[in-house]
Formats: C-alpha cells, sequence, structure tokens
C-alpha cells in the first residue's frame, strides 16, 4: 500500500520500479495478499505456518507433518488451476480490448452446460465423442461472451452490467435445461457419462498417482499459446490491442471498431466456455444441476489482473490461485478456516486497485522537485 | 390466478433490501462511482447484523436486533471505504475494487463464521424481526422512508443537486467551488452504510441465519435496479418493486398451481433479462449520470 510520504531515495528507487513494471507490482500485491492474510491469521489465534505448509504440500506433494511424499496433490493443485487459467485468459483477452468481462462465470456455465448434453447424448464414438464436446462448450461459452459483445457494439450497452446479468441468466437456464431435459436428471443431478466423452488420461493419471488431472491440461497449455499467438503475432490482434488503446485512433485508421468488440468477446468466451468443459469432462463423471455460481469467473478476473492481462501472466497466476484454492482442505484439516484464500483473492485485487496510488506519488514527486 | 394479497406481506418483505441497496447504488451512481460491490457489501452487512444478533440475544433481548442492523450498517459503511479510497483517491478503475471487495466480503465473513461459530455459517437466532399488525416486517417501512429520504436529498437539497453534479461533470462542479472529492466520499459512504442495511435487513427477515448463500445475488439485482429504473428514485422503487416480487414468486410457485407449467426458474430469470432488454431498448438515450465511472481528476477539462 501506498504510503503518503516515503523519503526520496537515491540510487534505487522502488516508485520508479513500481510505476514502471507491471510485474514489479504483481508481485509486490501477491507479497502483500499473503502478508496481510497471515496477519488475519494471526489475529483470530492460529498458526500461519500451517497454511504455508499446506501451500507447499499442494506444491511438491511433500506432507512435511507425516514425513510422506504423494504426487497426487501436484495432479490436484493443476486440476484446480486449469479453470482459473482459462477464466483469467478469458477476462484478459477482453480486457485487451478494452473491455471489462465480469462474465467469464456465465460463458463457463453455458461451455459446462452445453458440453454435458453433447456428452450424455452424442452418439459414444471413442475418439471423437470428447472432441466434439470440447467444441461444444467452446462454441456456446464464445456465444455467450459474443452477446455481451454484440450488445456491446450495436446498442452501446456498458458489458460490465450486460456480463453480470448473463452469469445469473447463465446459471438459471442451466439449472432449467440440465434439470428438465437431460437424460436420467434429477435434482442435482444426471446419469453417468460414457467413458468416451471423459477427458481422463491413464498416462497422466498414472504419473500423479490416480489423480483427476487429464487432456484437459493440453487445452489449457495449448490456449496460453493462442492467446500469445492471436494478441502479439496477429493482425487480428493488433486491431483488438488498437480498440483497447484507443477507441477513436482505431476507428480513424481504419479498424472495425464494432466488429473487434465483437469478436474480442467471442474469443473471450471461448476460453471461459473451454473452462466449463474441462471441470465437466475432467473432474466430473456425470452432468450436475448446479446449485450456485462456482466462481471460477469471478476468481479469473484476480488471475488476469494479477497476470497483468497477459498469456503467461494469467497461466502463472492461475497456478498461484489454483494452489490456494487446492490446499483449502488440507488447511481447513489444519485448524485454518479454508475461506482464508478467498481473502488472500481479495486482498490481491484490492491492492491491485490501490496500484494507480505509486502514479499520483510519482507525479506529486516530480512536482515537489521541480520546485525546490 | 395467483393470490397476490396473500403474498403481499412476502413479497414486501423481499423488496425491502433490494430497494434499500439499490437506492444505495444509485446515490453512489449519481455521484458518478459506479458500485458494483453491493452484493458483498450486502454480504458484510448481513453476516455482522446475524453475529451480532445472535450474540447479544440472551444477553440484551430487545436491543440485539437495533444493534445488530446498527453494526450491519457500520461494517457497510467502514468497507465501501476501501472502494472510496481506491476509486476517489487513487482514481482507479471503479470496476476493480468493487470486484476486490466482492471477493474479500464473502472470504471475511464466512472466515470470521468458522472462527466464532466452529461452521461455515452464523449459528441461528431464536426470533428475527416480528410483523406489525398489517402482516409488514420494519423493514418495508425502513425502505419508504429511505427511499423518500433519498428523494427528498437529491432533488430537494442544495446538496442534493451539489452531489448530482459530481456525476455529471465534476469539472464544471470544481468550478462552481464543489469539493468533488468529499461529496463523492459521502455517496460511497452512503452507499455502504445502505448496502449494510440491506443485508441486515434481509438476513433478520428472511432466513434465520447468515450464510453464504444469503444474499444469493441480490446486490447485483439491486444493481440492475438501478439501471433498470434510470437512475431515478421513482424508477429504481419500481424496479426493486418488480425485481423482488419476481424474487418471491420464484421461491413461492411451487405452492400455486396455475404457475406449474413455467419452468422453475423463470422468475428468478426475470430481473436479469428485464434489465438487459431495458438497457438495450433505452440505449443511445441518457439516462446515466454522464460522469459515470469516470475518476475526477483536477486539472482535466
Amino acid at each position: 500500500m501506498p504510503d503518503k510520504a516515503l523519503p526520496p531515495k537515491e540510487k534505487f528507487d522502488l516508485i520508479d520500479l513500481f510505476t514502471r513494471s507491471n510485474g514489479a507490482v504483481s508481485l509486490l500485491v501477491i507479497a502483500l495478499g499473503f502478508v496481510f492474510g497471515s496477519l488475519f491469521v494471526l489475529l483470530v489465534g492460529r498458526d500461519p505456518v500451517n497454511m504455508f505448509s499446506a501451500l507447499l504440500q499442494v506444491v511438491t506433494g511433500w506432507d512435511s507433518s507425516r514425513g510422506v511424499w504423494n504426487a497426487r496433490y501436484i495432479g490436484e493443485w493443476f486440476v484446480a488451476s486449469m479453470p482459473l487459467v482459462l477464466c483469467g485468459l478469458s477476462m484478459a483477452f477482453a480486457a485487451r480490448t478494452g473491455l471489462f468481462n465480469i462474465g467469464a462465470e456465465g460463458q463457463y456455465i453455458a461451455g459446462l452446460t452445453a458440453a454435458q448434453f453433447v456428452a450424455l447424448l452424442f452418439p459414444p464414438i471413442p475418439g471423437l465423442h470428447w472432441l466434439v464436446c470440447v467444441l461444444a462448450g467452446l462454441l456456446a461459452g464464445a456465444a455467450w461472451g459474443g452477446i455481451a459483445g454484440w450488445l456491446k457494439a450495436k446498442y452501446t450497452v456498458s458489458e460490465v452490467v450486460t456480463t453480470i446479468m448473463l452469469n445469473y441468466i447463465a446459471l438459471y437456464v442451466s439449472q432449467w435445461l440440465t434439470h428438465a431435459f437431460a437424460p436420467g436428471a434429477n435434482t442435482y443431478r444426471t446419469k453417468a457419462y460414457p467413458a468416451t466423452s471423459l477427458l481422463a488420461n491413464p498416462w497422466i493419471e498414472d504419473l500423479t498417482n490416480g489423480s483427476r488431472l487429464g487432456n484437459g491440461l493440453w487445452f489449457m497449455l495449448l490456449s496460453v499459446l493462442v492467446f500469445w499467438f492471436i494478441i502479439d503475432r496477429t493482425r487480428l490482434g493488433f486491431s483488438l490491442r488498437a480498440t483497447g488503446f484507443n477507441k477513436e485512433a482505431a476507428r480513424a485508421s481504419g479498424i472495425k471498431v464494432q466488429s473487434a468488440i465483437t469478436t474480442s468477446m467471442v474469443i473471450s468466451g471461448a476460453f471461459a466456455g473451454l473452462a466449463g468443459v474441462i471441470v465437466s469432462m475432467g473432474s466430473f463423471s456425470y452432468g450436475r444441476v448446479l446449485p450456485g455460481m462456482e466462481n471460477y469467473g469471478f476468481n479469473g478476473i484476480a488471475v488476469a489482473l494479477v497476470g497483468n492481462v497477459t498469456a503467461i501472466g494469467s497461466l502463472l497466476a492461475g497456478l498461484l490461485f489454483g494452489m490456494l484454492n487446492s490446499a483449502q482442505p488440507l488447511m481447513q484439516s489444519r485448524e485454518i478456516p479454508k475461506e482464508i484464500t478467498w481473502i488472500i483473492f481479495g486482498l490481491v485485487v484490492v491492492f491491485i486497485s490501490f496500484r494507480n496510488g505509486f502514479k499520483l506519488l510519482a507525479d506529486w514527486r516530480a512536482k515537489q522537485r521541480t520546485k525546490s | 390466478m395467483i393470490d397476490f394479497a396473500s403474498l403481499l406481506p412476502s413479497i414486501l418483505m423481499m423488496v425491502a433490501p433490494i430497494l434499500i441497496a439499490a437506492l444505495g447504488g444509485m446515490i453512489s451512481e449519481k455521484a458518478g462511482v459506479v458500485n458494483i460491490a453491493l452484493e458483498g457489501l450486502m454480504g458484510i452487512g448481513a453476516f455482522t447484523a446475524a453475529t451480532v444478533h445472535v450474540l447479544l440475544e440472551p444477553v440484551l433481548p430487545g436491543w440485539s436486533l437495533l444493534i445488530g442492523v446498527a453494526s450491519g450498517m457500520v461494517a457497510g459503511g467502514l468497507f465501501s471505504l476501501i472502494h472510496a479510497y481506491a476509486s476517489i483517491s487513487l482514481n482507479a478503475d471503479q470496476v476493480v475494487s468493487g470486484t476486490g471487495i466482492n471477493l474479500l466480503a464473502v472470504g471475511i465473513a464466512v472466515f470470521l463464521c468458522q472462527i466464532i461459530f466452529h461452521q461455515d455459517r452464523t449459528s441461528a437466532f431464536q426470533i428475527g424481526m416480528t410483523t406489525d399488525a398489517l402482516g409488514l416486517y420494519p423493514t418495508v417501512w425502513i425502505a419508504l422512508v429511505v427511499l423518500l429520504g433519498v428523494w427528498f436529498f437529491l432533488y430537494k437539497r442544495p446538496a442534493g443537486l451539489r452531489l448530482r453534479s459530481c456525476g455529471e461533470n465534476p469539472q464544471a462542479a470544481a468550478a462552481a467551488g464543489i469539493d468533488v472529492r468529499r461529496l463523492r466520499y459521502l455517496a460511497v459512504m452512503t452507499s455502504g452504510l445502505l448496502g449494510g442495511l440491506a443485508g441486515a435487513s434481509l438476513v433478520l427477515t428472511e432466513t434465520i441465519q447468515y450464510s453464504m448463500s444469503s444474499i444469493n445475488g441480490q446486490g447485483f439485482i439491486a444493481l440492475a435496479a438501478v439501471s433498470f429504473g434510470r437512475w431515478m428514485p421513482g424508477g429504481v422503487a419500481g424496479a426493486a418493486t418488480l425485481f423482488g416480487t419476481s424474487v418471491a414468486l420464484a421461491i413461492s410457485m411451487v405452492n400455486v398451481q396455475d404457475l406449474r407449467f413455467l419452468p422453475p426458474q423463470f422468475f428468478s430469470l426475470v430481473p436479469y433479462v428485464l434489465t438487459i432488454l431495458t438497457l438495450v431498448l433505452f440505449s443511445g438515450k441518457d439516462f446515466a449520470p454522464r460522469a459515470i465511472g469516470q475518476p475526477y481528476e483536477k486539472g482535466l477539462r
């Protein structure tokens, strides 16, 4: 948190560092998130060391309290991270075009629901079935994101409001469709998926001692590459970024701003839709009537912001937040309420929103210097 | 048809918190600061009110409700200071700090439940608010008073005019000698106090304890009511009434024979679908405060 009056330093300048380097700010807010989170744990009389030992166990598989190693923890860390990375990419992609996509949650639900139906209704052809599930999820997520993009482009309706509304519309429509029409559905689940629809991978499963990690991993890594490629290496990416920087300048230089906005939201939604498929086909063996929001989309906002809305940043931040999420049961068993992870997510986003303070501080200091 | 007369008390019970939160959101947006943190502010208000009420109920019967509601308001007000500091003092993106509060609020509330009550929700209280001779909860009257108060302040008092000018053209307001930042702080804090009050009203009438699912999107419904009501007290009141009715029907429709042909999620969907439709319908017309979402930077023209 920026303080009001820092003494001016001569050689190494912190304020300069934080106004110039996004990476440094990310590291700082993460560190602050953990420091304040630990203080909070201390304040209620629990031992933050337990929190960190749980995190260590998730990342290394090493259980320091019992002295045993189990690779499954590492696998489950990635399982928890994949949807966060993808929802982070979703938020980040839209942000590059100057859009604030709070709707990753709804696009995730759209993708998940479409994949569930394809898994249950498409003929179980080995090798093709799961691929169609993935495609259906991608398309559904893309369409759901596209609605918000189109409304913004055509009617200049704020995407912040529409995406929030579309989140809840997705949730209730998914509940209704799944409960009313999915084969073998009761109030909370459908019948089991055919094995051909699952993203399971025996090799990875073996490697991680029976974790739920599977082929979703490749799709996540591919998505990171695709994000980077589109944004940094294509004409489309350039026009999207130009729209994000300055809409009027982009329009003046011949970029179709309207279609850039819709396209950006379509691609953004596809990432979140894929997250839905990976959770549904990777972590579950049956379709679900969602009882409520699963919060990957909202946490994806934190992921993207910490990752400075870049591909690699979202990957790293997603792994960080995935680590926190997957350590929840371990923390709970060590007397740290698992909600500490949400507190850390929230703190990180709050601190990120304070980052502009560095710029104000630098401006203020520059003014002081010119005076003296 | 549906027997609205018998449903009316429960409908008004659902309308009250949505209306109170929406009026808070409206004040904030009128001053130019978007507050998507209503959901989180309601959550922290609901948690604080429920906790204080549960803990004081055996000690101070009769007073615990009042103290609970007051603490819920204070908690909401304090939380909104984070949003105010980031978006007004630091010119941050108002959506980012709002998102942060939404994440933080539910985390802190459930975390503290685990510490205080050793479960993921507060303990249940014996009695919440009770209904009066008309079968109405006091929250309905509170909401009405807040509505009249907000309307009177915004449209009949000079300070209300000044506040609205901060959301229309902050530079011009500053030129006229108005302290834009101070008024924006007051507006955001008012929305925090009202958000906390809304959460307290909700938890002490609709349920018997706070849990993660207590608010369940009603803060976002309140946010929708602000746009749907076109940033006017009367409009927002109408929107909150419509949406609250919809939420109440979503819960009670299982008991209504005539509505069985609709999917059970139908009334849950209504507020969200209607809001998008009206935004599209009224797009291009200037109902929203003009400087909404923009930080006020001194020296900018």
